[in-house]
């Protein structure tokens, strides 16, 4: 084992080795840094070439300069870790420091939304395979997978944006729309749980009924412009969850683990008025760790307290079951500050920002009088579109592939004996199928992870948003070998890691495989 | 053979009755006539297939072919009255709102302006019609995306092939040599690349483009290869004192052909998005030539007051990719051995009649 990581790591040396040196070099010759000087008519124009030229040091030829940066790079081993400056003067590690933070703020919310929707979709349309909804989705995904992103992106600030800030401004359903959500709710939730006709009829008509009773009622008591949830709600909808949870986790013959979960639910209820004091302005991060900490804590006891026998499995569903509601708590908490937030002066009653990261005039503001809950609202709503862009690109992908994935299992003898032998439904599905239809998509989850740090380029753009993508973009535009050169080794060193992680897991996961 | 038939039929399970239906269906034919069959049967992919045709020639033949340098132009003339560097008067007089260049294009079939009209997509903001513009962009979208697909198909087979067949050093130069093409992300490539030799034309893009774009292929028929020439039936070649060459030709490569052709129609819709996205960002075909993607950069700010400008490039990009995606989804589903027809209840049916009348 170690011997196979440490020849893969050697191996990785090299190939990072050929592909900064085939990159830096495919740069240097492709264009000239100082065109753009050449052609001006600033009088001081040749001082100013030499001065670059001394600068970027383009008097020695690329081949050789590569070496002078590789040394740099290497300096790392002996704490004199440089990637050089870029045109403008600035260290590129530092540039590249700032970006990071940005980057992974855009890209990770999106990807583990898109991975978790993809795989429960995708698990659903491979148990209803040939069905409607089967086919429904896999034309979406279809359509997904041929959208390009900057177009999406400008329907997005049309539609999910402005046209959105326009309706709450008065925020009135009409009965076309209700109508209209309710039917398209209807007929997901028919597809999803569709069995025989009849009960398919019963899923669809109650499913339009609650939701256009949910909208009207809404809409009636203005929630849209003054939302929350209560702790009636954050019962209500903690119940829903914790059954929900106990059906996939345990099933609901195990009661100790469904009376477990209820409980972590009434508990969010009682503990609602008690905590909200603690959820004011001075909230910090610090303090949601300790929080969140809090609530593993509690939904691991109450498991362990509920259990007579499995006590891991109850365990493991009332944690769930804990962190969910705490969440909803957290976004209560945020919906009292939405008031607050759309009345202010900077956002005049349009909370969905169609560019940037954060609205600036509000954080000079937040800067003099610092609320928690403002800057984290505003941060939140500013990754709306950027995120639903990012989901709608990647969702398809994993969709299919788990769709393939697990049909392929589901074909495989072990769950015909897994059936034949009794068991339930639920454990043959969750316990013998997915898990085993999850391990070819380590590879791709990785990947797709590794490759989101350099990836967002042009969601970056469309968005407004300065991060690793930028950098690339202004290194391409402005010839600046140094800054390219930082972010291409930084991608491909995750792209490879990444590659090598992936293969370790898998052979972790599945025993068949070995690594040599 | 047809008393087996008569055997399967009776047989009481239901997997039974739906082998013999498929047994029956394949019975005499070859592989490739199999595959075939499938395919045509499969109604989204022959869908996709004949409207991805359709646009093809709808879009050549409207904007004519044009080719060769400014110097000497290889120009083949198409049926629409205006080209891409045309400027015709701005129209505004039937508009609505008081904007300028809207598409006359009206498939409401018995109204007044029922027809193409003279700009059915409109004009731009300085007036060229709009429509030669789309058909124009669409037309080097695709071949781009052909030139890509092609290269990259043809490259990715020939180095899997070598490196899986010889194995030993081969392999493990080219394979550490495809890792390497694979850890500069292609996004960098293709933007160093587009962004030098974009104004090259769009030949030359699509041909450097295909140069990076075999990575994945070639391990994937590297795969297969590995796993084919270990298969008896190479060892009986062998034996027979057949060369390499025929090994790989006539015993090898057809039956890692079907990896092959579904994965390089799945890889030419990436390569129309990515042709599309660098063209956006400025690196792909650059004025005064135009792609689907560049007409969608050009244009993005005029969303909110001349929608058409934005709805029509991309329309035509997400039918192409919708098409080709469909397309590679059935060519998946032909040339999967496992994969069995949808058993439809009529035959169901008629295979439990069978067995009653067997009885």
């Amino acid at each position: 084992m170690f011997a196979y990581i440490a020849r893969r790591l050697s191996a990785v040396l090299i190939i990072l080795l050929g592909s900064s040196f085939f990159v830096y070099n495919l740069e240097a010759y492709a264009g000239d840094p100082l065109e753009e000087l050449r052609l001006s008519n600033d009088p001081k124009k040749e001082q100013m070439i030499l001065n670059l030229t001394r600068q970027l040091d383009l008097n020695t030829p690329p081949p050789l300069r590569y070496f002078k940066w590789l040394g740099g790079l290497l300096g790392g081993f002996t704490g004199n870790f440089d990637l050089g400056k870029t045109r403008t003067g600035e260290s590129v590690a530092e540039q590249i420091g700032t970006a990071i933070p940005t980057t992974l703020r855009l890209v990770v919310a999106a990807t583990f939304i898109a991975i978790f929707l993809g795989i429960a979709i995708g698990m659903i349309t491979a148990l209803r395979q040939y069905s409607r909804f089967d086919y429904s989705i896999t034309f979406v995904s279809f359509l997904f997978f041929s959208l390009p992103i900057f177009w999406v992106a400008v329907l997005l600030k049309q539609f999910l944006a402005i046209e959105f800030n326009n309706w709450l401004a008065a925020a009135e359903l009409s009965w076309q729309w209700v109508v209209g959500i309710g039917l398209a709710s209807a007929t997901l939730w028919a597809g999803v749980l569709a069995s025989t006709r009849k009960k398919t009829a019963i899923v669809f008509a109650s499913a339009f009924a609650v939701t256009a009773a949910l909208l009207t009622f809404l809409g009636a008591i203005n929630w849209f412009n003054n939302p929350g949830l209560g702790p009636i709600m954050i019962v209500g909808l903690g119940a829903g969850v914790a059954v929900g949870i106990t059906v996939l986790s345990t099933g609901l013959g195990n009661k100790s683990a469904l009376y477990g979960s209820l409980a972590m639910a009434v508990f969010g209820g009682i503990i609602y008025y008690p905590i909200q004091p603690l959820l004011n302005k001075d909230f910090s991060f610090l303090l949601l760790l300790a929080l969140i900490g809090a609530t593993i804590g509690v939904g691991l006891i109450a498991g362990w307290l509920a259990a007579k026998e499995d006590r891991s499995a109850v365990m493991r569903t009332t944690t769930l079951t804990a962190v969910i509601v705490a969440g909803f708590i957290f976004v209560d908490r945020l919906m009292q500050t939405w008031q607050p937030y759309t009345s202010n002066d900077y956002i005049s009653y349009r909370p969905i920002p169609t560019v940037g990261q954060t609205n600036t005039l509000l954080q000079d503001e937040l800067m003099a009088n610092p609320d928690f809950w403002m800057s984290t609202l505003d941060a939140l709503l500013h990754l709306v579109l950027p995120t639903v862009a990012l989901c709608i690109i990647s969702f398809a992908g994993y969709v299919r592939y788990t769709r393939g994935s697990l049909l392929e299992v589901l074909n495989q003898d072990y769950i015909r004996t897994a059936r034949a032998k009794g068991l339930t439904e639920r454990t043959v599905i969750m316990r013998h199928a997915f898990r085993n239809a999850m391990i070819p998509l380590t590879t791709l989850v990785a990947w797709d992870i590794a490759g989101l740090i350099g990836g967002a380029i042009i969601t970056e753009r469309v968005f407004g948003w300065i991060g690793m993508g930028t950098l690339f973009n202004k290194a391409i535009t402005t010839f600046d070998l140094n800054l390219l050169m930082g972010v291409a080794i930084l991608t491909s060193f995750l792209a490879i890691m990444a590659n090598l992680f992936a293969d370790l897991v898998y052979s972790a996961l599945d025993p068949r495989i070995r690594v040599r | 053979m047809a008393k087996k038939n008569n055997i399967e039929s009776t047989d009481s399970s239901a997997q039974g009755n739906e082998n013999a239906i498929a047994n029956k269906e394949t019975e005499g034919l070859s592989q490739g006539q199999i595959v075939l069959r499938r395919f045509v049967r499969h109604r989204a992919a022959m869908a996709a297939l004949f409207s991805l045709l359709a646009i093809i020639l709808f879009v050549f033949t409207a904007s004519g072919i044009h080719l060769g340098s400014e110097e000497k132009p290889i120009s083949i003339p198409g049926w629409w009255h205006y080209s891409i560097t045309d400027l015709p008067e701005l129209q505004y007089e039937s508009c609505p709102g008081g904007t300028v260049g809207c598409p006359t294009l009206n498939l409401v079939p018995f109204t007044e302006n029922f027809g193409f009209g003279d700009h059915p997509f409109g004009q731009d903001d300085i007036g060229r019609d709009y429509f030669a513009l789309v058909m124009r962009g669409a037309q080097q979208s695709i071949l781009i995306m052909l030139i890509i697909g092609t290269l990259g198909g043809v490259i990715g087979t020939v180095v899997g092939a070598i490196s899986g067949f010889y194995r030993g050093w081969i392999d493990t130069l080219l394979m550490r040599f495809t890792d390497l093409i694979i850890t500069i992300p292609a996004i960098i490539i293709g933007a160093v690349i587009g962004f030098r030799v974009g104004n090259l034309g769009v030949m030359f893009l699509g041909l450097y483009l295909g140069l990076f774009a075999w990575t994945g292929l070639s391990r994937l028929v590297r795969g297969e290869f590995l796993s084919l020439r270990e298969r008896e039936f190479v060892d009986a070649a062998r034996v027979a004192g057949a060369s390499n060459r025929r090994i790989i030709f006539k015993h090898i490569l057809p039956n890692a052909v079907g990896v092959i052709i579904v994965s390089v129609t799945l890889s030419m819709s990436g390569a129309i998005l990515t042709e599309t996205a660098l063209s956006y960002l400025g690196f792909g075909v650059v004025a005064p030539d135009v792609s689907l993607g560049s007409l969608i950069s050009l244009y993005q700010e005029a969303f909110s007051t001349r929608p058409w400008l934005f709805w029509y490039p991309g329309f035509f990009i997400i039918s192409i990719a919708l098409c080709i995606n469909f397309i590679g989804d059935g060519l998946r589903d032909a040339f999967d051995p496992r994969q069995k027809r949808r058993i439809t209840a009529k035959e169901k049916a008629a295979a439990r009649e069978i067995k009653k009348a067997a009885v």
